[in-house]
């Protein structure tokens, strides 16, 4: 009951984050320099003239300000993000065929990054200042200095040029024509140099966030508690130091999330990966703003999801939450 | 005499290098006997909980047994590998510590917390380790145990967790219960119930108590033989009787001599005029409103009305949560009241516009609880003395002048005026932040629990300070305290708080000795060590 | 110097300051060290680090001096990171200032709105404030501020809370000061600290943004910059691996030179978690 409210409010939040979102999109448009319609029409528009009366007409351009603004967050809010004219499909139609594709491939970073990040960040803590410690610690650092696209080149060239480990393009092989299972194993083998290199980053971050935790939470009082009951340290480590640890990683894992979402777009830039990351820079190219904005939209949902799940999350370790709402 | 159960031989623990001595406690020898409580007394850095932490094998990094041994059961606890003391942690020798608040997982439910110590030692199954806790959960007096032992520590108050580590503690009947300043942070009347607890359980199961404290009153409610320690070594030890009624050492009688024994002093006559006149005075928070949910109206200060006169030091006690500070902010405006007066010098400060507020600001300053926060980290002490009558129109010269003059008031010396508060000790802060009220010339003082955060011997120079200083400049002090001891060395008349409203007031000699209400006699009985009418017999 | 005296106890953070500034040097002295730019072409294209003599790193796709390129980056990298991060300071210190401060209301509202602009996925924000608005460097430098400053702002909030509960603001209400001069010249001086921590570690991000939004090919047109090199290069990293590799080392070196320093900072200025993190 409690959770389920606490859902309900979420939602309620999300859905004014995302028109408080589309409302800023609209301000972009007309900040943009030049005429609003030809904003929306992108590069293929911008020769033809009748097209943007078109469009001057369909968005109400002509209309007083707050009619346009109205018609804009309403589009929006019915899933009509628009057309594209340069792929010559609606927005939504094209975001919705790659939406897949980006959701496998964050899912599955976030899942590596979250979970190799804590079990290393344990790692280093309980080996805080032996050689372990220090050669985890050294790699998070640098991880956290590598540009995440730099990361995926080196990766391509390195177990796909160099090696032949692991394919370094695309979603699946083209023309393999695998079915059920091979398929299965086909996009997995795609997918892991992609999800590696965008994890890296964020496995880092998690690293750093769990050990330093750890280090924190052992110095409280209720650790003492539990060693004088006599407790084993390994025992103390897992059910009174992790547990607490645990949550700042939990806040800092959904305020990143919307980190991991832009950096799809790098990752799948590199990677020729077939999500909305590489619709996004396909896009840019093409200066088809429409779809741009889209995506813009879109991932900025993606975000309000991971966010409301860790949430959740966050709500099933630490029973003071549920009990104060 | 029966044999001693634990025989401590010259134990010396080592600090690392870099410290301020060389050693945590020195060449320290004592024998603890089966259903003895033995308290180990000393201010601060001591050494005495170093000593508990060494027999339980949880000394911090860094710090480490010299020399000695302490024997246990025939073999020496403090040589023993990682392995054999965890046998002995919490089944032979159990510890509770001073935090109650931070001493148990947030995370998980008590009835958990209770079991796993069974868990540690491969005792009973599950479901026998449950039924076990909830007996210890009846055992320690913890009220509903049914609903408790399924709760978590956030929703037990700081009696109610102490008590929940005490169940802890006695899982396994442990021969010795080391209490590292178990009642510092509980009010007086839970702190009394607790040391009962404490006494009932020892009498119950025989077990020997070793007992570390800095408050000679809880030594003389609970002790059979006391060791007194300074500096990491043991001043004086012996029976209580002996020590608290004839102790050899200065040392031991300096700390006795300092805390407030309970000497009722006579009222100093005082005039009429009235320095603060509070007229119905309420506060109410309201906390945890928003969307969908409800807030929680707290009555902090409920229709209060009292005067300070002039020249005379009223005593405002009560437990945490009576709605003191409250009070005490409010009459200065460090929160607004919502409704009544509060007259000083003629104005009603209560219905103060902001801006007409700071101006007035100098009719009303306060001496703060903590001295370590209670001055600017960044800035020297002169700042803090002098931008006050800078910003009331004082030229800059006469305040500096006055501000340096102060600090030799107060005995701290003219030059100490541009060190920054990181070279003074709590003491010494203490005085700068006496010296900050002066400086402003006001018509009343607050001080709020102004003594503390201070150990005894301190305490004791800091409300001598005040003491002077009332003689010598005529002052009005509103002195707020939770220590009934305090209150009655310096104060003239006493005003008890209770859930935000005043139940007595009166002078100080009849509120001590012929208290009209109950409350204030549970909290007279509360206070360790108390036997006004004794003392106060021997006194006159 | 007391704090450099801290500072210097962590060798990691030396390093990185000697790092640091030989970068510093290296992007001033550009113009010395290459009289002719970046953009000249020099040579036959894609030849090979150490392959001809004076061109150490090679040539690119277009026969220009990649060495000459990476020095040149320098400069547009250390700006843009540096300029960005002032700017969002300048919004993030006043508006957590404020809102931790006065609370209320005034906290609510600024509050929300930073929740706002941190659900936002913050790259993909920049990459449309930049295509909308051209890329410049300044719309560039004006995007990475306007997606960086929350986290400052929560920051310079939660600090501020803390502070004004302690006694020495009580005591500075008490001597009759006025609120903004109690927080410009009481709080805020002791929230110091956190925020030069913070804000070396966001010039750091702030030059991993910038070159992320180059390789998207969102960097100005008229500067040379380490992500443009490699987002130019991508499509020939099979044939010519040099092109991307010796930028993104510049990259990495810089960044971690810079988080090196921050730590050391947070260490020196903050000696209590450095004792905190003690068994």
């Amino acid at each position: 009951m409690v959770i389920l409210t606490a859902i309900l409010s979420r939602l309620a939040k999300a859905i004014l984050t995302l028109l408080a979102i589309a409302v800023l999109n609209f301000f972009l448009i007309h900040a943009a320099p030049g005429d609003p319609a030809a904003v929306l029409a992108g590069e293929a528009g911008a020769a033809d003239p009748q097209f943007i009366a078109q469009l001057r007409e369909r968005f109400g351009l002509d209309q007083p300000f707050h009619v346009q603004l109205w018609t804009y967050v309403s589009n929006v809010l019915t899933l009509d993000l628009g057309y594209s004219f340069r792929q010559d499909a609606p927005v939504s139609q094209l975001i919705a065929d790659r939406l897949p594709a980006t959701l496998l491939l964050t899912a599955t970073a976030f899942v590596i990054s979250l979970t190799l990040g804590t079990a290393f960040g344990v790692l280093a803590a309980s080996q805080r200042g032996r050689p372990a410690d220090s050669l985890i610690t050294t790699f998070a650092l640098l991880f956290y200095a590598t540009p995440l696209y730099w990361a995926a080149l080196m990766a391509i060239l390195v177990f796909s040029v160099q090696l032949g480990w692991l394919p370094g393009f695309g979603f699946e092989t083209v023309g393999g024509g695998y079915g059920g299972l091979e398929r299965v194993l086909d996009v997995a083998r795609h997918l892991v140099l992609p999800a590696l290199t965008l994890g890296l980053f964020f496995m880092a971050v998690y690293m750093r966030l769990t050990r330093s935790s750890m280090l924190e939470v052992a110095q409280m009082d209720f650790v003492k508690t539990a060693r004088a009951k006599g407790l084993r340290g390994s025992v103390i480590q897992r059910r009174h130091i992790l547990r607490n640890a645990l949550l700042p990683v939990v806040t800092l894992a959904g305020l990143q999330a919307g980190q991991l979402v832009g950096g799809a777009v790098l990752t799948e830039t590199v990677f020729a990966w077939p999500g909305i990351g590489r619709l996004m820079f396909e896009s840019l190219e093409a200066r088809d703003y429409n779809t741009i904005l889209g995506v813009f939209i879109v991932s900025a949902a993606m975000v309000i999801l991971f966010n409301i799940a860790t949430d959740l999350i966050y709500r099933l370790i630490d029973p003071r939450i549920g009990a104060k709402a | 005499m029966t044999e001693p159960i634990l025989t401590i031989e010259r134990l010396t623990i080592d600090l690392p290098r870099g410290a301020d001595r060389p050693h945590a406690v020195e060449n320290l020898s004592l024998e603890l006997r089966r259903g003895e409580i033995l308290c180990m007394v000393g201010e601060s850095g001591s050494g005495k909980s170093m000593t508990a932490n060494a027999l339980m094998g949880l000394l911090p990094g860094g710090v480490r047994v010299g020399a000695g041994r302490a024997l246990f059961h025939g073999g020496d606890v403090l040589r023993l590998t990682e392995r054999e003391a965890r046998k002995i942690r919490g089944a032979q020798i159990a510890m509770i510590f001073q935090e109650p608040m931070t001493a148990l997982n947030p995370l998980m439910r008590i009835g958990d917390q209770i079991a796993e110590v069974f868990a540690a030692h491969d005792r009973h199954s599950a479901s026998e380790r449950q039924a076990r806790a909830l007996d210890l959960i009846r055992e320690v007096q913890l009220p509903d145990p049914e609903q408790i032992i399924r709760a978590y520590p956030f929703q037990l108050s700081g009696g109610q967790r102490q008590r929940a580590l005490i169940a802890m503690a006695l899982a396994l009947e442990p021969d010795i219960l080391i209490a590292d300043e178990p009642t510092t942070a509980l009010d007086v009347t839970t702190q009394a119930q607790i040391l009962r607890l404490i006494l009932d359980l020892r009498d119950r199961r025989g077990m020997a108590v070793m007992f570390i404290t800095h408050d000679f009153g809880v030594v003389a409610e609970i002790a059979d033989r006391v060791i007194v320690m300074r500096y990491g070594k043991v001043v004086e030890a012996g029976p209580a009787e002996k020590v608290l009624k004839s102790p050899e050492d200065g040392y031991t009688r300096a700390l006795l001599d300092a805390i407030p024994t309970g000497h009722v002093p006579q009222n100093a006559a005082v005039e009429d005029a009235p320095a603060l006149e509070v007229r119905n005075l309420c506060k109410t928070y309201r906390t945890g409103g928003g969307f969908r949910r409800k807030a929680r109206t707290v009555t902090a200060v409920n229709d209060v009305s009292l005067t300070v006169a002039r020249g005379e030091v009223l005593g405002l006690v009560g437990e945490s949560g009576s709605g003191k500070s409250t009070l005490g902010r409010a009459i200065v405006r460090l929160v607004t009241p919502d409704s009544g007066q509060v007259v000083v010098g003629g104005t009603d400060l209560a219905t103060l516009s902001e801006e007409e507020m700071r101006r007035q600001r100098n009719k009303v300053q306060m001496v703060f609880q903590d001295p370590y926060a209670s001055l600017n980290p960044r800035q020297r002490i002169i700042r803090a003395l002098i931008d006050g009558p800078v910003a009331r129109g004082v030229p800059k010269d006469k305040a500096r002048a006055r501000a340096r003059e102060l600090l030799d008031i107060v005995g701290l010396g003219a030059d100490s005026a541009d060190r920054f508060p990181h070279e003074f000790s709590g003491g010494q802060r203490q005085r700068i932040g006496i010296a900050r009220a002066l400086a402003m010339d006001p018509e009343l003082i607050i001080a709020d629990e102004a003594v503390s955060a201070l150990d005894v011997s301190i305490q004791a120079q800091v409300l001598d300070l005040l003491r002077d200083l009332r003689a010598r400049m005529k002052l009005s002090i509103l002195f707020i305290t939770h220590d009934l001891r305090v209150a009655a060395q310096l104060c003239d008349r006493i005003a008890v708080m209770q859930n935000g409203r005043i139940v007595e007031v009166g002078p100080v000699h009849d509120v001590f000795l012929s208290p009209q209400e109950e409350y204030t006699r549970t909290l007279l009985a509360a206070v360790p060590g108390a036997d006004w009418a004794r003392e106060t017999a021997v006194a006159s | 110097m007391k704090l450099w005296k801290r500072f210097a106890r962590n060798r990691a953070a030396l390093v990185g300051l000697a790092v640091l500034i030989a970068v510093i040097v290296l992007a001033l002295a550009a113009p010395l060290l290459y009289p002719g730019g970046p953009w000249r072409m020099v040579q036959r294209p894609f030849l090979p680090p150490m392959g001809v003599d004076g061109l150490y790193l090679g040539t690119d796709t277009l026969g220009r001096d990649v060495a000459a390129g990476i020095v040149y980056g320098a400069r547009v990298s250390l700006l843009v990171g540096l300029v960005s991060t002032l700017v969002a300071l300048c919004i993030g210190v006043p508006l957590g200032a404020v809102a931790g401060f006065y609370g209320g209301w005034t906290d609510e509202g600024a509050m929300r709105f930073t929740e706002f602009f941190q659900t936002i996925p913050n790259f993909a924000l920049a990459i449309v404030l930049v295509a909308i608005l051209q890329p410049t460097l300044g719309s560039i430098t004006l995007a990475i501020a306007i997606v960086s400053w929350p986290p400052v702002a929560r920051l310079v909030r939660a600090e501020v809370m803390s502070l004004r509960k302690r006694e020495f603001v009580d005591a500075a209400h008490l001597a009759g000061l006025s609120r903004p001069r109690i927080l410009i010249s009481q709080v805020l001086p002791n929230a110091v600290s956190p925020i030069i921590v913070m804000a070396s570690l966001m010039v750091a991000t702030a030059i991993l943004l910038e070159s992320s939004l180059a390789f998207l090919g969102l960097g100005d047109p008229n500067a040379m910059s380490w992500g443009y090199m490699i987002g130019a290069a991508r499509t020939v990293i099979r044939s010519a691996w040099w092109l991307s590799f010796f930028p993104g080392i510049a990259i990495i070196i810089t960044v971690l030179a810079l988080n090196l320093i921050g730590e050391g900072l947070n260490d020196a200025l903050n000696p209590n978690l450095e004792r905190a993190g003690k068994p």
